[in-house]
């Protein structure tokens, strides 16, 4: 029944991207945002929030801008590279972030974050500062196609990506350690009597939540075509964990069933009316005092009913 | 005698001036089943935590057959099969009962597998198997949290149970648990060590329970050991039934 549903929405997002093209820009926005916040979710199953995770969306994008600038000009190899640089740099923070706990643990990820984004701004000869740096259009198979036609195939392979990844990322939840991640949270104590070593499942969480934020940034530098330090600030850290919320940590959809609505209704706030944080505001209210499970819990509960 | 399996010496503890143990020694040997009784805060959920490494003593030492695992964290002690089961249940509330005991289980045979479920047909049956031996059969898809007290008690033991160790740890296991399901655990209970040949301790304020089941019972007041010997032993020493069981 959810595998039906899932599939179905999927369906229908290619289906509505190719009715209407101008959509994709912002539904590839909204899952590379996906797979960060889906990031952030990952964590919050230990109960550890992240209010810097659009560190490694930006250090991603900045890994994919810099390679192209090596000379690398494939698609699949500067996405796998760059999502590889962000996995790196979350292992590295993580090892030292993964001892902290609650309010400590949800600062030092920010503090950590905002060094990340004044390093970006401020060096001006590495970074272009807050000009960014320019994300070219790579190669797809060895072929270079026209902007209007790349945009399409990267929103498909995103689709794709958003597939395979959010299955894998299920797997690894529903696995011992994605147990025993979700154990952090309620007895850190229990899972040392049973030799579990807490640090490094949350080590393997933490890298494998920067991956996904990576993955989300690379593929936002390459539909925006740029990285600025903007990518990295607190507001968009901030927004990744809005997102998880709202979309309910209960299940991997969430975080694309989140970002998708958050950015549909961006798009429709601000043409409509500039009240766009009033309606973020409001929605997130209704969410938390009325969903707890966020958005996704409406087809989880609907399920739990229907069987 | 062999050589013990845990063997504690010259253990000093204190908090705030408060003596938790005062130069006690203890030593559990293959196939006991020892118990140690004494008054509401002598000391003994602090002499757990010592031996599995919760607290450091201020001096004296641990040994696990023969090496010192003082200094040893709770993992690697865990990892040497000790296993504890607490005075408070230490469990995964928010998870099912299963996954608590199927969690237990994937411990013991390598966490990590990223890729497989943590639910196979062979962990749910071996789950299901320890679960019904502590009575816990009907409630395996409950979350723990909406556990009776006494049932959460059940669990922490059949989670030990499922680590597999060569010595167990008990903190006080019929506190909480009903009467009536009192003496069924502790058969079960002792079915499940003898069977698995698995050492255990453990404290315990119930005295018919430890002159029922324990092979040899210790004495544990202000720090020290008191008393030692085989239960009817120990219980007509009348010092010990002033003192500690309460009877004159
Ligand atoms: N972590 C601790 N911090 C401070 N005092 C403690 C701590 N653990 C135990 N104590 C004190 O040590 C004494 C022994 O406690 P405990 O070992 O729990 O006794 P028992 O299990 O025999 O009832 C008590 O006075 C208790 O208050
Ligand atoms: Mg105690």
């Amino acid at each position: 029944m959810r595998i039906i549903l899932a599939a179905a929405a999927v369906v229908m997002l290619a289906a509505l991207a190719f009715a209407a093209p101008w959509l994709q820009f912002v539904l590839t926005l909204a899952i590379a945002k996906g797979f960060a916040a889906l990031g952030v979710a990952v964590l919050l199953r230990a109960g550890l929030i992240s209010i810097g995770h659009a560190m490694f969306f930006a250090a991603s994008a900045y890994g994919a801008a810099f390679l192209a600038r090596a000379g690398i000009n494939d698609l699949g190899l500067l996405l796998i590279l760059s999502v590889l640089v962000s996995a790196l740099i979350g292992a590295i923070a993580g090892s030292f972030l993964v001892r902290y706990r609650a309010i400590f643990f949800a600062m030092l990820n920010l503090a950590v974050s905002m060094v990340f984004y004044a390093l970006c701004a401020k060096l001006y000869g590495v970074t272009g500062g807050t000009d960014g740096l320019p994300v070219p259009i790579p190669a797809v198979f060895g072929i270079v196609f026209a902007e209007p036609v790349f945009k399409s195939i990267l929103f498909y392979l995103s689709l794709t990506l958003m597939v395979l990844v959010g299955l894998a990322v299920h797997r690894y939840l529903d696995s011992p350690l994605g147990h025993a991640l979700s154990a952090v949270h309620s007895n850190e104590i229990r899972l040392e009597y049973l030799g579990i070593p807490v640090w490094a499942v949350l080590l393997i969480a933490y890298t494998i939540s920067a991956a996904l934020a990576g993955l989300g940034g690379s593929i936002a530098g390459f539909a925006i075509g740029r990285v600025v330090p903007d990518f990295a600030f607190w507001t968009a850290s901030g927004h990744l964990v809005l997102i998880a919320v709202l979309g309910g940590i209960g299940g991997v959809p969430g975080a694309f069933i989140g970002a998708l609505f958050l950015e549909l209704l961006h798009s429709a706030a601000v043409t409509v009316t500039d009240a766009w944080n009033m309606f973020v505001g409001i929605t997130l209210i209704v969410v938390i005092m009325f969903m707890p499970q966020g958005i996704y819990g409406l087809f989880e509960r609907k399920e739990a009913q229907s069987s | 005698m062999s050589r013990p399996i845990l063997e504690a010496k010259n253990l000093r503890v204190a908090f705030n001036g408060v003596k938790a143990a005062d130069g006690a020694s203890i030593a559990i040997h293959d196939g006991e089943f020892l118990a140690i009784i004494g008054p509401n805060g002598s000391g003994k959920t602090t002499l757990l935590n010592i031996c599995t490494g919760y607290i450091r003593p201020i001096s004296g030492s641990v040994l696990l057959d023969g090496n010192d695992i003082t200094r040893m964290s709770p993992r690697a002690i865990a990892r040497r099969g000790v296993a504890r089961a607490f005075q408070i249940p230490q469990l995964f509330s928010a998870q099912r009962v299963v996954d608590n005991m199927m969690l237990a289980l994937a411990a013991k045979d390598g966490l990590w597998s990223a890729i497989r479920p943590l639910e196979t047909a062979e962990r749910r049956d071996e789950a299901k198997a320890l679960l019904e031996l502590v009575g816990l059969d009907g409630d395996a898809d409950r979350i723990s949290s909406t556990l009776p007290e006494g049932h959460r008690k059940l669990l922490d033991i059949a989670v030990t149970l499922a680590l597999k160790p060569r010595l167990l740890l008990l903190d006080e296991p019929t506190s909480g648990v009903s009467a009536l399901e009192r003496f069924p655990l502790m058969e079960a209970l002792m079915s499940a060590l003898r069977q698995r040949r698995i050492t255990a301790l453990f404290v315990e304020h119930d005295m018919d329970v430890v002159a029922r089941y324990a092979s040899r019972v210790l004495v544990w007041n202000a720090g020290n050991i008191m008393a030692e010997g085989r239960p009817d032993e120990v219980f007509g020493n009348a010092q010990v039934r002033e003192r500690v069981v309460g009877v004159a």
